[in-house]
């Protein structure tokens, strides 16, 4: 989930404040940075039912938690989206919907809003329609538009989200100059993380040092123009800065997700991580995943950080970074995460970033998120 | 920070968007809003809670210092006021 902790300002005392629930992971787009599962097609026949939904919903309150989100995929294509809404607001949940805004009609937009929903973070990839349409792989930006139109209509706060790359880094100075003027309150630029599909696709996804140094200037430019009346969110991404990000505030920290499957994970990226037992609420009580469970024992608090965090003063400001990226880029989810520049591993990330910079390279097409499009035969069993 | 203080007869309320109750989880007042929450102290729960557009500045004030010990009156007025501007600063509140 890119919009990690900002704003958290009290610590979850054991508690899961933050539920993210993947409803589905069925989308009509095809991005090519989806963070979802490689075999994503294959948990369409296993998703969770209402009434499934509703326990999970039940349980985590009673854990404690407090903000969620409703993500996917698309959760819009759940048709009982509205239903789960209204359950969640009853019980006292913030509600949050991620969306594309695809399927977000005006029926169903007023539907959400009698059912209580708070907020809805509506992802727009660029200002220009062909280049939004080619880089999600279907005619989405009118529809995005739209969706933009109507949400900010009919009230809702809304957060703007560019995941951003490449392709589309130059285009942030009018994503911003076109929020302010429908008047979004929020923007959040989330430089793309590396998992899944865009791990696939990160050679041509990965924008230059330079790219991202003037993406910044354009952002702190239109901070001090906008001042108070947009907040915009913009950080510089882990691979050039040589710090780790305080992944998900910690392991089992203050994050629940559950996948549309049942399986309640620290993360959306648990999954990568070869080697952990899984377990889903469809078989296990959720007070006991959370709290008990192998899985969010694994890597909760600090004891069992590696050299050289644990000899390190930043161990508590960053929990030695994201699990999921030491296991992509090292082989063990249990090394320091190589966005550290005190990792021994943090050559693969600087190769990365110097392979970006090289003048003359050969350009691969990118890999667009859709069922087959990679053989997934190695991740079974 | 920048923001002027709000005079006394300014009636305050909460930033549309937010949500202020009580939480049995975390035994305190909650603010929660797009993309955050925050846990209140036991005094901010109490300003907040008046907070509802009708009360001024001064009302709650006055409503606070009836509840305490006349020695503390001067230090609830200065304690809400500081108060209230921050969460108006940080977008918490309104002035109505």
């Amino acid at each position: 989930m890119p919009t990690e902790t900002h704003g958290i300002s009290l610590d979850g005392q054991g508690k899961p404040l933050w539920l993210s629930l993947e409803l589905t992971y069925r989308c009509p787009l095809k991005c090519t940075w989806c963070n979802n599962p490689l075999d994503f097609e294959d948990y369409a026949a296993k998703e969770l039912s209402t009434d499934e939904w509703k326990q999970v919903l039940r349980a985590a309150r009673e854990l404690g938690a407090l903000q969620l989100g409703f993500t996917g995929g698309e959760p819009m294509q759940r048709q009982d989206l509205e239903e789960l809404v209204a359950y969640a607001d009853g019980l006292g949940f913030y509600t949050n919907l991620i969306t594309s805004g695809i399927g977000l009609s005006e029926e169903r937009l007023l539907a959400l809003k009698a059912a209580g929903l708070k907020q809805i973070q509506l992802s727009l990839q660029s200002t220009r329609a062909d280049m939004t349409d080619a880089l999600v792989g279907a005619r989405a930006h009118a529809l995005k538009l739209e969706a933009a139109r109507l949400i900010k209509a009919h009230g809702f706060p809304m957060v703007l989200n560019m995941p951003v790359f490449r392709h589309n880094i130059a285009l942030i100075g009018e994503m911003i100059e076109w929020a302010a003027g429908l008047g979004v309150e929020y923007i959040e630029f989330a430089n793309i993380q590396y998992y899944n599909w865009a791990l696939l696709n990160r050679d041509e996804l990965m924008p230059t040092l330079e790219q991202v140094r003037e993406a910044e200037r354009v952002v702190n430019e239109w901070r001090a123009k906008l001042g108070k009346s947009m907040t915009i969110y913009f950080v510089i991404p882990d691979y050039y800065e040589g710090r780790p990000k305080a992944c998900m505030n910690g392991w089992g920290a203050i994050h629940l997700t559950v996948a549309p499957d049942g399986v309640a994970m620290p993360c959306q990226e648990a999954r990568v991580i070869p080697g952990l037992e899984f377990e889903s609420v469809r078989e296990r009580s959720l007070a006991w995943i959370w709290h008990e469970s192998p899985l969010f024992r694994k890597y909760r608090g600090l004891d069992w950080l590696p050299e050289p965090c644990v000899s390190c003063a930043e161990k508590e400001k960053d929990f030695g970074g994201c699990r999921c990226q030491a296991l992509l880029l090292t082989g063990n989810a249990a090394n320091t995460d190589p966005a550290c520049s005190r990792s021994p591993h943090h050559h693969v990330v600087q190769q990365a970033v110097a392979g970006v910079e090289a003048p003359l390279r050969f350009r691969k097409p990118l890999i667009k998120r859709a069922a087959g499009a990679v053989s997934t035969a190695f991740m079974e069993g | 920070m920048d923001t002027a203080p709000l005079p006394a007869d300014a009636r305050p309320r909460l930033s549309p968007h937010y949500v202020f109750r009580w939480e049995e989880s975390q035994s305190a007042f909650i603010l929660l809003y797009p993309e955050g929450l925050i846990k209140l102290n036991p005094s901010a729960g109490a300003i907040l809670a008046r907070c509802d557009g009708a009360r001024t500045v001064g009302t709650i004030v006055a409503d606070l210092q009836a509840a305490c010990p006349a020695a503390q009156a001067a230090e609830i007025a200065e304690g809400v006021r500081a108060f209230v501007d921050l969460a108006c600063d940080k977008g918490w509140l309104r002035a109505a």
